[in-house]
């Protein structure tokens, strides 16, 4: 049995880099796809608890997973809707640079 | 069963024409707005011959009552509109007179630009005036009384081109101001003291508490003093009548001498429960009366214009209404008020014909020998002059008589009041025959006029005088000329009027049985109940009195502006003084401009504009608006449009509010 601890760790390892890579990167196609190992590095951390607190009360804990599924679905929306917008960005700007997409300020 | 009058209707439809002619008229043909402007004025007087023929099936006093207005706490208000012999005197007025000046205006304002402007102001008039009368209570009477002072107001200011026609409509309505403050005052007191505005419920509990005397009910009839002073035209507020010439006669006629003006008199005797019991306030009431009375008459005869002298005349009757009234001769004031509006509104109409048979000259000097010219306008005249006047049998010797022998037989200040009327009446018969001379009889002076004054100012005096916004060449190229029948008509029913309506009032005295005042008598008895000095005698002889002094007055004229035409610039001479004083009237504007209006300008313009209003509150609204704007230009940074510099700030706070709760602090400074 591997303790909750290092599906924890590990979650936040992958947080982290989904995190920096948010900021770092400048293509906008792997920000979006950092955002996705963001929501996956959450949905770890769902599954490891609902595991865990299974074991403590000794009933079956389905919240957690239900949640997880929740979770993909509006991913899946998301890179849906978020996609469409990319290609629509390109087409007018022609390019990917999320620098170069800075037209919502005052 | 008391029948239902549908009183509503009386106000309304002057209102329905006022909207009719107010937002169509302006495109209407003048015959269809004329139209539409005296079935408005019709109505109303069709409506009220018809509750004068079913008074006596009436259960007194008919009260209609058309909803609530406010209820609000204990304190409750109704639309209610009510008839009794007061209010059918005065509705018989309003609606009568009012017709009358209509049809005239038709004629006189023939040619008038604004034709549709002037009959629905003058429809809003009847509308808010006839509101005043009905009303049942203080509330409803003070809309009333706020609304004639706006038709007024929009009337006086007809020539609204015209500068002092402007400021005549602003002085008009800010004086009146001043008045309707007392009038509101006084109805605070009233809700703090019986909790009702209604007429009926206040003098019902009046009358059942006789230990009430003075008190609060002298400060509420002071405080309607007040507010009467400013509605009549009476010191210290009476400046603004004398201006108000200048809107078009007609308006001068129906408002400033027949009906809006007497609405004091009208709320003094309404409300004379209230003075009954407040000696000290009947006394005020005298004495402001008694005084302009005097002081009014005294100004009108040295006036040239003819408007301003019948303006004067109109300030000091009421004067005398206001006698009346406070030696608690109701009766006799209400009296006055009737033949008043008869021929005080003829000698308008009559001098508005002249006017208009003189193509707008106003000034007396440059009248005169007009007698065969405009036969029927003299002859009306006539008639006016000799009843305002006191001579017998006309209307205005009967009710002038009848306040001088109720102030004579009244305790206290009585003779002198007496006196100082007596000498009034002399007065009033001076200056009017010496109009009525100046007018009509001489030579005509249009000529001499002219050489006179033209010269002087490089421009035609009555051009400037001139009343008329169009058809002014035009109108200089006409003859002398008769007013058209349309105008004449109503002069004779007035002049008609003016000679038998004092028989209306026929003093005992005399043979007669005072028709009137026993009409009256249900509303207007005081308590303080029928003099008992009085008796027929000295009633025959007061009367034979001041018919004597309205002969002296006559005489006087007579000789200073018929027989000896010279006389008057060598007698003026000898008291120059004197008579500039008089001629100038008594300097009451320029006092009341140095002492009242120029610190209120003073203090508007500099403490309040300069100071207060662009210091504190505009500095304020700037500083605080910059000081926004330029916060809000720090923090506007922020929003780069750059998603990394959003994401990295959002990262931070995460980062440090993680890092806080990691070391605790959350607990320290929110969670207590």
């Amino acid at each position: 049995m591997v303790p909750i601890a290092y599906y924890l760790v590990l979650s936040a390892i992958l947080f982290s880099i989904g995190v920096a890579a948010f900021l770092i990167k400048r293509n906008i196609i792997t920000v979006f796809m950092s955002i996705e190992l963001m929501l996956n590095a959450v949905n770890l951390t769902f599954v490891a608890f609902t595991r865990h607190w299974s074991q403590v009360t000794g009933h079956l804990q389905v919240s957690g997973q239900i949640f997880v599924f929740f979770v993909m679905v509006v991913a899946a929306a998301e890179a849906a809707v978020g996609l469409a917008i990319i290609i629509a960005v390109f087409r007018a700007r022609n390019t990917l640079n999320v620098d170069q997409i800075d037209l919502m300020k005052l | 069963m008391n029948p239902d009058l549908h009183l509503w209707l009386i106000p309304l439809v002057p209102f329905a024409g006022f909207l009719v002619n107010g937002l169509l008229g302006r495109r209407a043909p003048k015959p269809v707005v004329s139209a539409v402007a005296l079935i408005g004025a019709l109505i109303p007087m069709l409506q009220v011959s018809a509750i004068v023929f079913n008074f006596k099936s009436l259960a007194l006093p008919h009260i209609e009552n058309l909803g609530t207005w406010i209820s609000t706490g204990a304190f409750h208000a109704d639309f209610s509109f009510s008839v009794d012999q007061l209010t059918l005197v005065m509705l018989c007025i309003v609606t009568g007179v009012g017709f009358l000046i209509h049809v005239y205006s038709v004629g006189y304002m023939a040619e008038e630009e604004g034709y549709w402007r002037f009959f629905a102001y003058m429809n809003l008039f009847l509308f808010f005036m006839l509101t005043l009368v009905l009303a049942e209570n203080f509330l409803l009477m003070f809309v009333g009384w706020e609304g004639v002072g706006l038709a007024s107001y929009l009337l006086i200011g007809f020539y609204y081109t015209k500068d002092s026609a402007a400021r005549a409509g602003r002085k008009a309505f800010i004086v009146n101001r001043i008045g309707d403050v007392g009038f509101l005052l006084a109805m605070f007191i009233l809700i703090a003291n019986f909790g009702t505005l209604s007429f009926s419920q206040v003098f019902a509990s009046i009358s059942t508490h006789p230990e009430w005397q003075g008190g609060f009910l002298t400060a509420i009839a002071l405080f309607l003093v007040l507010g009467a002073t400013g509605k009549s035209a009476q010191i210290p507020l009476y400046v603004w009548l004398p201006d108000a010439m200048e809107g078009p006669t007609p308006v001068s006629a129906l408002i400033h001498a027949a009906t809006m003006v007497t609405a004091g008199v009208y709320m003094i005797a309404r409300t004379h429960v209230l003075f009954d019991r407040s000696p000290y306030a009947l006394a005020v009431v005298a004495v402001i009366g008694c005084a302009t009375a005097i002081f009014a008459a005294t100004i009108g005869m040295a006036q040239t214009d003819i408007k301003r002298v019948l303006a004067y005349s109109t300030v000091s009757q009421l004067g005398y209404m206001f006698l009346a009234c406070g030696v608690a001769a109701y009766t006799a004031g209400i009296f006055h008020l009737v033949t008043h509006a008869f021929f005080k509104a003829l000698l308008f109409l009559a001098a508005g014909s002249v006017i208009h048979s003189l193509s707008g000259q106003q000034d007396m000097r440059a009248m005169g020998g007009l007698r065969k010219k405009i036969p029927v306008t003299f002859w009306t005249m006539t008639a006016a002059v000799f009843a305002i006047s006191g001579f017998p049998p006309l209307a205005g010797f009967v009710s002038k008589d009848e306040i001088l022998y109720q102030a004579f037989i009244a305790p206290g200040l009585g003779k002198i009041l007496w006196a100082v009327g007596l000498f009034t009446a002399g007065l009033t018969s001076f200056y009017m025959f010496r109009l009525w001379y100046m007018t009509f009889f001489g030579e005509n002076r249009a000529d001499a006029y002219e050489a006179a004054f033209h010269d002087d100012h490089g421009a035609p005096v009555h051009a400037r005088k001139d009343t008329k916004l169009t058809l002014e060449a035009e109108h200089h190229a006409h003859p002398v000329h008769e007013s058209p029948w349309v105008m004449l008509g109503p002069l004779v029913i007035l002049a008609i009027l003016s000679v038998i309506g004092g028989f209306m009032g026929w003093p005992e005295g005399l043979g007669g049985s005072n028709w009137f005042a026993q009409w009256l008598h249900p509303v207007l008895t005081t308590a303080a109940g029928e003099s008992s000095a009085g008796s027929k005698q000295l009633e025959l002889i007061l009367a034979c009195v001041s018919t004597l002094v309205a002969v002296t007055g006559w005489f006087v004229a007579h000789l200073m502006y018929y027989a000896k035409p010279e006389l008057p610039a060598r007698f003026t001479a000898q008291i120059r003084s004197v008579y500039s004083l008089v001629a100038n009237k008594y300097w009451v504007d320029e006092i009341y401009g140095a002492l009242i209006v120029t610190p209120v300008l003073f203090i508007a313009r500099y403490l309040l504009n300069v100071l207060i209003d662009r210091g504190v509150i505009d500095g304020g609204g700037l500083v605080a608006g910059y000081s926004a704007q330029g916060f809000g230009a720090i923090v506007a940074r922020i929003q780069s449009g750059n998603i990394r510099s959003y994401a990295g700030w959002l990262a931070l706070f995460a980062g440090l509010l993680l890092a806080a709760s990691y070391f605790g602090w959350t607990a320290h400074f929110w969670v207590r």
